[in-house]
Formats: structure tokens, C-alpha cells, sequence
């Protein structure tokens, strides 16, 4: 029947350049998001195989100092706003829309657009290393450092104006699918049958869109201070730099949620498939990533416990932290009751998601350690919280992306992830992590401190530093054999079945890859479960046929837009003519774009 | 934006962005205004925003609030003029939709000439933006609000550019004008908190 529908005249060819720069397909904005997601966490990752190389043997002699601030900055930028977030953005864009049973998400164009300017955000961020003058203050870019005192490239114009841009980007993809979410939803699909993946990214699209105009606003203020002699936050003209680490943690904050709660959708997607029982406690775990997303604008001074913020805010802010422990261990007990009586398969992406489970409730007690001002005091700027981040990034958002990504492979491309070397990768992953950060506490509560470049061969941080850089390449072979994995995968004919796993989302109820328009009807849902209801019921999805299924036209309008912006952000960094220039392009395309017609 | 209509709630999706939008301006101008009050009544060097007397010495303040009483005056009435201008789109009232919408755009265009020559005579006073924190503050905080009243006289010109371009109203251009309308009043809200906090709190 799917040869039977005429589609819509307009229809974008599916190769070539051109139909992928000005595809509005919420299925290929997710490959493109997935692509450059990868890319720049290899990248990323490269970055810290260097740091781990140097740091290997006391006196390391392979980088020098001011290289090694700069990798330690730019991993972590590349490794959550172009790295981790992106993957994220990948499994939003791909499965929000096939979850709810809609051909698309809210506004087509606006997705392109994101993606775009994300594109251009990212390309002006890691452009800084070719001019050599990459951001080397950490990711969180403390003041007074910024000032131009300080630091008198142009790193830290890189840093605010490429924020700046991914900021705008998140912005907008976020607005996007709340709209999607609530008003998108096929027949049935009502609140609380929503697929607990799509409720995170409700969650997270609400986090950004309220925390990030608060560090558009200090990334400005770093830009008004360093090329319009503002002083923001430098304390010698009458500044706060305090004020700036409170806009950033403000920010900073929710963003933790932002990277972890996707994971914990996709893991409370693939743990219920593969115990082959519904989720336990659904409704639980919505409500505590309802009030993660809310306690989550209430700790940001935690991370801020060292700068003497005086006894009462600290006590607040250490009882805040602490009570997201609470929603986080309800999450943490619901997975582990929804495998318990099942007849559990070890698939990789199942083991990705054990493994997520494992490592992340490690990363969250140490959280909960930190919550507490005396320990964090103790603790601040030592490794023991370089391990801490890990667990939660690394073995928290990264394995439940890559469960993701063995999870949904033959739905997204008809072709299965080989099982076995999806095994060694997760076995790569699991060991090499673990010899890779847990030492890092030990090191930590030794003394070693954070974003050093050498160290002296008398301290006793040898031995855990070699154990952590050998753990290091372990999980730079694992992230080779996921490449073969892929590439394996793309040699191969598409074989998979619609619903190869036997699982009870929608996105299983179309084919493997999904046809243009996702489904041939639309899916009624009856239940939370919707296709194992229909398997317990015998019922057999409605046959009618649409005669007319209406896809939005391509546009290379967001393109347009984007490389307006990014013109605009290389003026920002060079002269403002050029800057006009780019907000002129812009302003041509958001023309073309009001003009253009979508039927 | 014209995309697909469609709505299990019954709310346009586009207007529902627009809400949503705004929830996410209102943290944007909190940030400023955050700003603006953790350096509130801690200015070390004149221009100071009142009359102030400094070691016997007296300065006259910047702030000129009858002037920009009116200029808040005529934000305000445009915001009337704006809610005309959406019942006349409404009510099928062409005519009263233009005239209405031409009024809005004279009076956000009024307000931005109000700004600039508030910008001006500050400088002139010797009040530039690393002067002190009150003059960073203040031109950052009104001056992104004067980009938003920008942006919406841009919006409010194309809306009525497009509405020439035929002799009744399209099925769109009532919705078209009301969305534009929750953003224009939106900017407006924001200036009664700036104008308040900047203007009638004793510095």
C-alpha cells in the first residue's frame, strides 16, 4: 500500500547535497544532528586521549601549558554543546514525532533552522584552533579571566559569540517540539501514554528554553566587556565576577539535566522491550523528571559553595541539592523493578542501559556528596570531581546514547548494528570507563587538582594516572569498533523487520526505515503500550488509505538564515561591517521564508 | 509562518509558540534586570542616575522622569491602539485595522525616537558605557528593550504592507495580527518593570 499514495508534488528527491541542505525532514534533521554529533565527539575525545597522554607520567612533556588549557576547555565545550547534546538532538528529532504518531514535528522549516545555526555555532566555537586561539578558561569561563586583561586573544569572543549561536539554535529546536509535544499528538495519545523518552524531551526543551536566554545574557556581558569597555564583572572598574558565575550556573545547571535526561528516555525506553514488561511506576518517574527539571533551577549555587556565599544560602542550597536525590533515586528503583521478574534479553543496547544504570547511581552518590558545603570544599577543584562528572556524562548520557543507538538503528536505517561487536564495544566501554574515572576519586581525595598540565614524580599520583590513561584508550578502541559497527551496518542490505525487539512504542508501528511521510495512517493508541496492546487484543491496525498525505515543500530558506548568522557572529569577531552584513542576509531570508508558500 | 495547522489541544501551534517564546523573553529581560539591580545604588564615580552631593560637591542626576514619563505614556497607548487594531482584524473591519495598526506603529516608533534621544543626551552628559555600572546596566537592559520595540514596529510594518496588498482580510491576517499582538503587548509589560525599577524606585 505505501506505492499507492501520491505523495505531494513538491517532494524532495532523497539524494544528492542539495535535498540534504534543504531538507525539512524531521527523520534526516535527526541524521544530520547524529553525523556532527559523532564527529565532534571523536573530536572531543581526541582532545582527552592528549590530556590523558600527558598527564600519563609525572613531568608529562608532550603539550605545554597553554595547550593543555585550551584542550581541557574545548573538550568540554565540544563534548557538551556539540558532542552530547547533539546526539541528543538526533534521537529528539528522529523519535519524537514517530513516538506521538505525527508526520512531522510543529514547524518544519524552524527544525532546519536549528540545525543550521547549530552547524554554524559549532563551526565558529572549533574554528578557534585554527587560529590557535582556542577558549583556554575552562567551560564555565569564570571572570575575571574573560576580561581582556586577561586574556588578550580572541578566545573568549569565540567562546560568547559561539554560544551565543548554539544557544539561539537549542532555542528554537526546543520551542519546536514543546509545540509538537503538546499539540501533535495522534488520536489516543494522551498525556500520560506519552512514551516516557518524549515526556524527557518535554522536559529538557523546557529546561533550555528557560535557562539559556540567562547565559545569552552574561555571554553579551563578557562581549560588552571585552570590546566595549563595560565592566560586567571586572571587579577593578566597579564589576561583580561573582555575578557572572551565577548567570552561568543558572544556566549551568538545568544544562546537567539537559544532557542526562534524554539517556534516562531512551533507557526507560529499552529496559521495559527487552524485560519484556511495561515500564514499573510510569507515572512516578514523569513526575520526577517533572520535578528534577524544577529542583534543577533551584541548586545552581552549589557549584558556588567555595565562594563564601554565607551560611544560609549555603544550607539552601545544600538541601536542594540533596532533594534531587530523591526524584533520581525513584527513577533509579523504577528500572531496576521494571527489569525484576522479567525475562530479561542482554542485547548491547540493553547493556548499554544496565550499564547506564551501574555507572550513573555511582556518578549520583558522589553527587550527593558534593552537596554537602564542608565535603564540597574539601573536594572543589580536586579529580574526585572530574570523576564525579564522568560517571553521570560519561557513563550516565553516553551509554544510553549508544543504547539508543543499538536500540533504534533498524528503525532509523533499516539495518541492524552487528551484536557482537556491539558487544566487545560495550564491554571496551564499560571496563575502560571504569579504569578511567574511578581512579580519578582516588586521585582526587590524594590532593591531585583539577586542569593541571604536569605534575612532580614524588607525590604518588603515578600509578592511578597510568591506570587511567590505559582506561582512556580502551575506550578510544571502543568508540573504532562502533565505527566498524556502523560501517559493517552500511554495507549491508536493509533486513530489519518493523519491530525487531518485539517492543510497544509507536516509532515500531511504521516500517524500517520509516517512508517519508512515517506512517501510512495514522496510529490510534488505545493504551500506554500501544502495540502490545494491539498484539494482546488482535488488533490489527485500521487499513484505510489517505488519498492526499501533505508534506512540507524543502526550503533553503533556514540555510540561508543560518549562514546570515554565522556571517553575522564573524563580524562579531572581526568587524561589524560584516556583522551587518549577515543580519541583512538574514533579514532576506526570514522575507523569503514569510513569502514562500508551504502548500 | 504559515506552516501546517494543526492542533489536538484547539490551540494554533504558532500562537502557542509565541506564548512559549515569550515564557523564555521573560528570563532573557530577568537576567538584565538582575544586572541592573545588583548594581543599583552602587555607582562610585558621576554621572549619577539623581542629584546627588559628593563631598560637598553636587551633581544633577541623568534621569529626566517627566520626559520619560510621556515616552512610557505613548508606549502604553500604543499598546491600546494595538488591541483596536486586533479587534479590527477581528470584526472584519479593514479599515479600522489599518488605521489602527498605522497608530501602533507611529507611537512604537515614537517611543524608539524618545530612547535615542535619551541615549544621546546621556552620552553628552559624559555618561558612556564603562563610565560605571549604572551606565553598562541601563544601556544594556533599554537598549535590548528598544530592540524588541524594533523588531515589533519591523513585524507590525510587514503585517501592514501585506494587508495593502488587497481589500479584505485574508483568513489569516486577524490571527497574524493578534500573535503579533501578545508580542508587542509582552514588550510593553516589560517596560512598565524596567521604568518602574529604573525610574520611579528611589536610586
Amino acid at each position: 500500500m505505501t506505492t499507492a499514495i501520491p505523495l505531494h508534488a513538491k517532494q524532495e528527491s532523497n539524494t544528492g547535497v542539495w535535498a540534504w541542505l534543504t531538507t525539512v525532514d524531521h527523520k534526516k534533521i535527526g541524521t544530520l544532528y547524529g553525523i556532527s554529533g559523532v564527529i565532534f565527539f571523536i573530536l572531543a575525545g581526541f582532545e582527552a586521549l592528549l590530556i590523558r597522554t600527558q598527564l600519563a607520567s609525572p613531568n608529562g612533556t608532550i603539550i605545554d601549558a597553554n595547550t593543555y588549557n585550551q584542550l581541557f576547555t574545548m573538550h568540554a565545550l565540544m563534548m557538551i554543546f556539540l558532542g552530547v547534546m547533539p546526539m541528543g538532538a538526533a534521537f529528539f528529532n528522529w523519535l519524537v514525532p514517530l513516538m506521538i504518531g505525527a508526520r512531522d514535528v510543529a514547524f518544519p522549516r524552524l527544525n532546519a533552522l536549528s540545525y543550521w545555526t547549530f552547524l554554524s555555532g559549532a563551526l565558529l566555537l572549533t574554528s578557534s584552533w585554527i587560529f590557535g586561539e582556542a577558549p583556554d578558561v575552562g567551560w564555565f569561563a569564570y571572570a575575571p579571566l574573560t576580561e581582556k586583561a586577561y586574556t588578550i586573544s580572541k578566545s573568549m569572543d569565540f567562546y560568547a559569540v559561539g554560544l551565543i549561536l548554539l544557544g539561539v539554535a537549542s532555542t528554537i529546536a526546543s520551542l519546536n517540539f514543546i509545540v509538537t509535544i503538546i499539540n501533535f499528538r495522534a488520536p489516543g495519545m494522551s498525556w500520560f501514554r506519552l512514551p516516557i523518552f518524549v515526556w524527557m524531551i518535554f522536559v529538557v526543551a523546557w529546561l533550555l528554553v528557560l535557562s539559556l536566554p540567562v547565559l545569552t545574557i552574561g555571554l553579551v556581558q563578557i562581549y560588552f566587556d571585552r570590546n566595549f569597555e563595560t565592566n560586567f564583572f571586572n571587579p577593578m572598574g566597579g564589576g561583580d565576577p561573582l555575578l557572572w558565575q551565577h548567570l552561568f550556573w543558572i544556566f549551568g545547571h538545568p544544562e546537567v539535566y539537559v544532557l542526562i535526561l534524554p539517556s534516562m528516555g531512551i533507557v526507560s525506553e529499552v529496559l521495559p522491550t527487552f524485560a519484556r514488561k511495561p515500564i514499573f511506576g510510569y507515572s512516578a518517574i514523569v513526575f520526577a523528571g517533572m520535578s528534577i527539571a524544577v529542583l534543577g533551577f533551584a541548586v545552581w549555587s552549589h557549584h558556588m559553595f567555595t565562594t563564601g556565599l554565607g551560611p544560609v544560602p549555603s544550607i539552601v542550597f545544600s538541601a536542594s541539592t540533596m532533594a534531587i536525590g530523591v526524584p533520581t533515586g525513584i527513577k533509579i528503583f523504577n528500572w531496576i523493578a521494571t527489569m525484576y521478574g522479567g525475562s530479561i534479553r542482554f542485547t548491547t543496547a540493553n547493556l548499554f542501559a544496565i550499564g547506564f544504570l551501574a555507572l550513573f547511581t555511582i556518578g549520583g552518590i558522589s553527587g550527593v556528596m558534593h552537596a554537602s558545603p564542608p565535603i564540597d570544599t574539601q573536594q572543589q577543584d580536586s579529580y574526585f570531581v572530574v570523576a564525579h562528572i564522568h560517571y553521570v556524562l560519561f557513563g550516565g548520557a553516553v551509554f544510553g546514547l549508544f543504547s539508543g543507538f543499538y536500540y533504534w538503528w533498524p528503525k532509523f536505517f533499516g539495518r541492524f548494528l552487528d551484536e557482537g561487536l556491539g558487544k566487545v564495544q560495550f564491554w571496551l566501554f564499560f571496563i575502560g570507563m571504569n579504569l578511567t574515572f574511578f581512579p580519578m576519586h582516588f586521585l582526587g581525595v590524594q590532593g591531585m587538582p583539577r586542569r593541571i598540565y604536569r605534575y612532580d614524580a614524588d607525590l604518588g599520583w603515578d600509578t592511578w594516572n597510568q591506570v587511567a590513561t590505559f582506561g582512556s584508550y580502551m575506550l578510544a578502541i571502543g568508540m573504532l569498533v562502533f565505527l566498524y559497527a556502523v560501517w559493517k551496518a552500511y554495507k549491508t542490505e536493509p533486513n530489519a523487520p518493523d519491530n525487531p525487539w518485539d517492543a510497544p512504542g509507536l516509532e515500531w508501528a511504521t516500517s524500517s526505515p520509516p517512508p517519508e511521510h512515517d506512517f501510512d495512517v495514522i496510529p490510534i493508541v488505545r493504551a500506554r503500550d500501544p502495540l502490545w496492546y494491539n498484539r494482546d487484543n488482535n488488533i490489527v491496525q485500521e487499513d484505510t488509505k489517505e488519498a492526499h498525505i501533505h508534506l512540507p515543500p524543502p526550503s533553503y530558506y533556514p540555510l540561508l538564515i543560518s549562514i546570515g548568522l554565522l556571517i553575522g557572529g564573524i563580524g562579531l569577531l572581526s568587524t561589524l561591517v560584516i556583522s551587518f552584513m549577515g543580519i541583512l542576509l538574514a533579514f532576506y531570508g526570514i522575507w523569503g521564508w514569510v513569502l514562500e508558500p508551504t502548500d | 509562518m504559515s506552516e501546517q495547522i494543526h492542533s489536538v489541544t484547539g490551540i494554533d501551534s504558532r500562537k502557542l509558540l509565541m506564548w512559549i517564546f515569550l515564557a523564555s523573553d521573560c528570563l532573557f529581560f530577568g537576567a538584565l534586570i538582575s544586572t541592573y539591580l545588583i548594581f543599583k545604588g552602587n555607582i562610585p564615580n558621576p554621572p549619577y542616575p539623581t542629584d546627588r552631593i559628593v563631598n560637598g560637591e553636587f551633581f544633577h542626576g541623568l534621569l529626566n522622569i517627566p520626559l520619560t514619563s510621556a515616552s512610557t505614556f505613548v508606549l502604553l497607548m500604543s499598546s491600546v491602539a494595538m488591541v483596536l487594531a486586533v479587534y479590527g482584524a477581528q470584526n472584519n473591519n479593514l479599515k479600522m485595522m489599518k488605521g489602527w495598526l498605522l497608530s501602533t506603529i507611529v507611537l512604537g516608533i515614537a517611543f524608539l525616537l524618545f530612547q535615542v534621544y535619551e541615549f544621546r543626551h546621556f552620552l553628552h552628559e559624559g555618561l558612556g558605557l564603562s563610565t560605571n555600572q549604572f551606565g553598562a546596566s541601563f544601556y544594556l537592559m533599554t537598549g535590548f528593550h528598544g530592540v524588541h520595540v524594533g523588531i515589533g514596529v519591523i513585524i507590525l510594518i510587514s503585517l501592514l504592507f501585506g494587508s495593502f496588498r488587497r481589500n479584505s482580510l485574508g483568513k489569516e491576517t486577524g490571527f497574524h495580527i493578534e500573535t503579533a499582538g501578545l508580542y508587542w503587548h509582552f514588550v510593553d509589560i516589560v517596560w512598565i518593570i524596567i521604568f518602574t525599577i529604573v525610574y520611579l524606585m528611589p536610586y
